[in-house]
């Protein structure tokens, strides 16, 4: 055997129910190197991440296979030497930081915790070590960044706190969950190259978890594909870019590059306006959330607004459909002023704007059938019978791809991408002009993903129906989008049709935007922080 | 055998067995009863035998046959109160969550009021004037009761009108009924019933004590409360006439406490009753 740092041996995970989460599973990690673990959410990625610290969710339990560190089988060491192992031979990093931080005990005391309670270091100690790791971490002023809370920094600076805390140990093996799911693009590419200089300086290995391809090939030497708990491939990051042999490895591969082309034709005259945007301000209390804001939709088209969270573009949504009444400024309808607030607008004018949520989960009430819900617009609505209702459900459940029996059942019984597609259905059940879809694909798997886009398409097609697409995720946008309207601090900063605004000469945070999206090249990374420190070096 | 999809536990069986004992007791008590419950059958405090099973009272009234005609009442009153309670307190508590801060400030600082004052010091106030009425009775516990059920109610619909699925009929155009009743009320279900059973028990130990006190149910009719007050007496004197209605309001309790116990750990489940495990 080689002298790997880290090897698990037919790794066998189960839920207490007996369902297989991971299933016989082998790999093995050297010093400085980092193997990159993909697949979508139920492949069991975090579960091998978690098991290789022999830990196991609650209601699951390592049932087989070894967990070999060093020269050691962890799964035989005590709680005592598995507590002693965790944090100082490996240490984990979770996706959201927010849920790993606790809100209420500042951030220096949270990263010299661990040292402190291992009996490594001295208070002292500790907190200089700490300093020096925010320093390394490029942390804005790292000798008091440890003493603000987790909710007084950004979402990006926290990761970094958090790596900050994996590492205070010095550990061997790092664990890294999806540590950038949660980040804006351009805040990702900066926590990434981080993660890639902090394993190089260190020298220490790392499983990386994602589900995001082209990231996983920027830090990756090798990769897995993961599907269901079962390997489905592995390769260097090169094969599995370039040369994937396995055809759900090769759809992934090919619906990412499918997002790097523009495939919609927005050189076509536009047509009569449906929803016009005049300049519209909306606020909660003192806090602008929507300035100055002034945007067309028109008929059978897809308007896209793109932007960093917090840049305003779901409280733009808001204010369209009158959650948020404007200040000031004006919103038409068809040609007719809407009044700002919901309450005031009639029912037609309130049927002709229908919404899709980001999370299907909570936008489907648990306790309805799908009769119920798809069913409910028509009979509100329309004033349908029974029987023709029932006819209409069964006919718009068709529409969206699903069997016409799912009428009686409950929405939770369906899987993530099904319930998307019953919210869609909803919303075609008001017959209406303008869907805003509310990031609705971004809390999908990519594949799944993929269908529902399609989905939307081709029901654009079919009926004309013209889409405000509010997203993070521009490869949707250059799939989707006749027009882009790109939103930072409740702006509209660039706007106009797609293949202009993807096309030099760029507005300068459109560039910085496009340039951020990983790309599907293993040296797309390193190319971007070349260009970048060039620029620094010009300036 | 299931109960509403779920298998009961040998626990939630015995209680499930003995409420359901105590409400056909309820309402075939004139038919079971040996004797009627405001006659005075024999000399007082007699013994246990065959013809008074479980003796006489301090004026000689059967005391197996006012147990029996006191579940009626008894029973019948916490239910009547509960039930009362349930629908002032969720309505008014789901109204306070989905009609906005005016609503929420005025109901809820009321509601702060009458909490801030014990509720049997409130009952014997509201209770002076009404001359043993068990109409009054009912409405008064009732409404007592239902500013507890309010705080839960407005705490459970406040989590569920911030959920996708309400603002969806908001933007429907749905009426504030529509939002109440078919969006928030099946979600609130589950709590709601759980705090059902645990109030029920908490308004019969209640009336048991109001009677107690002589405010609750009036003679001649027969409550376990009152019962335990007058054959109280007797304890002294080595008669144990007063441990038979204490008895079944503790088994009442139990029983009922049982079942929410169960109901209880089947929401407790991850994911609500709906998770499949």
């Amino acid at each position: 055997m080689s002298d790997g740092i880290l090897r698990l041996e037919n790794l066998r995970v189960e839920s207490i129910s007996g369902l297989v989460l991971v299933d016989n599973i082998s790999l093995e990690l050297q010093r400085g190197e980092v193997l990159g673990l993909i697949g979508e959410s139920g492949a069991g990625k975090s579960t091998i991440g978690l098991a290789s610290m022999v830990y196991a969710r609650a209601g699951c339990k390592i049932t087989g296979g070894k967990v070999i560190i060093e020269d050691f089988s962890a799964r035989d060491l005590s709680a005592t030497g598995r507590r002693d192992l965790r944090g100082q031979k490996i240490a984990y990093i979770a996706q959201s930081a927010a849920a790993s931080f606790n809100p209420a005990h500042r951030i220096i005391d949270q990263v010299t915790e661990m040292p402190i309670q291992h009996g490594l270091m001295a208070r002292a100690p500790a907190r200089t070590w700490a300093v020096d790791l925010f320093r390394q971490l490029d942390l804005p002023d790292p000798g008091r960044f440890g003493q603000k809370y987790p909710h007084q920094v950004s979402g990006g600076q926290l990761q970094r706190a958090m790596v900050a805390m994996a590492i205070s140990c010095r550990p061997d093996i790092l664990v890294f969950d999806e540590p950038t799911t949660a980040l804006d693009v351009t805040t990702q590419i900066e926590v990434l190259a981080l993660i890639k200089r902090l394993i190089r300086e260190h020298n220490t290995a790392a499983l990386y978890i994602s589900h995001d391809l082209a990231v996983v090939a920027q830090v990756a030497d090798r990769i897995m594909v993961l599907r269901g708990g079962k390997l489905i491939e592995q390769g260097t990051s090169a094969q599995i870019l370039l040369r994937p042999s396995d055809p759900y490895t090769t759809a992934l591969v090919s619906e990412r590059k499918a997002a790097d082309r523009l495939s919609v034709d927005s050189s076509a005259p536009r047509g009569k306006e449906v929803l016009g945007v005049k300049n519209a301000t909306g606020a909660y209390g003192k806090f602008v959330a929507v300035n100055d804001v002034t945007l067309s939709v028109s008929r059978g088209e897809t308007v896209a607004v793109v932007g960093e969270s917090g840049s305003g573009k779901s409280s733009l949504a808001r204010l369209i459909v009158g959650l948020l009444p404007a200040k000031s400024g004006s919103v038409t309808f068809a040609g007719e002023t809407l009044p700002p607030a919901l309450k005031e607008r009639s029912r037609d004018n309130l049927r002709r704007i229908q919404l899709i949520y980001q999370q299907p989960d909570v936008a489907l009430n648990p306790r309805q059938t799908i009769g119920e819900i798809v069913g409910r617009p028509v009979k509100f609505y329309f004033n349908r019978p029974p029987k023709e209702v029932k006819r209409r459900v069964a006919e718009l459940l068709t529409q969206v791809g699903l069997p016409e029996d799912y009428a009686g059942r409950l929405s939770t019984a369906l899987s993530g991408g099904q319930k998307q597609r019953i919210a869609i259905a909803r919303a075609l059940a008001a017959e209406p002009d303008l869907i805003i879809c509310d990031e609705p694909t971004s809390a999908l798997d990519q594949l799944v993903a993929d269908d529902v886009l399609k989905l939307l398409k081709r029901l654009q097609d079919e009926l004309g129906v013209a889409y405000l697409f509010i997203t993070h995720d521009l490869g949707i946008v250059r799939r989707l989008a006749h027009r882009t309207a790109v939103m930072l601090r409740g702006k509209i900063v660039d706007e106009g049709p797609t293949a202009k605004i993807f096309a030099p000469p760029f507005h300068p945070y459109t560039q910085n935007l496009l340039m951020s999206v990983p790309e599907m090249r293993v040296d797309w990374l390193t190319n971007i922080l070349d260009a970048r420190a060039k620029l620094v070096d010009k300036a | 055998m299931r109960l509403f999809g779920h298998r009961p536990t040998v626990l939630a069986w015995i209680g499930i067995l003995i409420v359901s004992a105590f409400i056909a007791v309820a309402i075939l008590a004139p038919w079971i009863a040996p004797y009627s419950e405001s006659e005075s059958v024999s000399e007082t405090w007699a013994d246990m035998s065959t013809q008074y099973p479980l003796g006489t009272d301090n004026i000689g009234r059967d005391i197996l046959s006012r147990l029996i005609f006191g579940a009626r009442m008894t029973i019948g009153i916490a239910l009547a109160t509960t039930l009362l309670s349930f629908t002032i307190g969720t309505t008014l508590g789901f109204a306070a969550a989905a009609f906005g801060r005016a609503v929420d400030q005025i109901l809820s600082r009321i509601v702060d009021v009458v909490l801030s004052v014990p509720v049997l010091v409130w009952a014997l106030i509201l209770l002076q004037g009404a001359n043993g009425s068990i109409v009054a009775l009912v409405l008064t516990l009732a409404g007592l009761d239902s500013t507890r059920v309010f705080r839960l109610a407005r705490a459970v619909a406040t989590n569920l009108v911030a959920m996708d699925f309400v603002e969806v009929a908001r933007l429907r155009g749905e009426g504030l009924g529509w939002i109440m009743f078919r969006e928030i009320l099946p979600n609130a279900l589950p709590p709601m019933i759980t705090e059902f059973g645990l109030r029920f028990c908490f308004n019969f130990l209640f009336l048991a004590s109001l009677s107690f006190l002589g405010f609750g149910i009036q003679p001649p009719f027969a409550d376990w409360g009152s019962m335990v007050r007058e054959s109280g007496g007797g304890i002294n004197q080595g008669v144990v006439a007063a441990l038979w209605p204490a008895l079944a309001i503790a088994l009442m309790t139990i029983g009922v406490n049982l079942i929410v116990d169960w109901v209880l750990s089947i929401n407790a489940r991850p994911s609500g009753a709906s998770a499949e495990l």
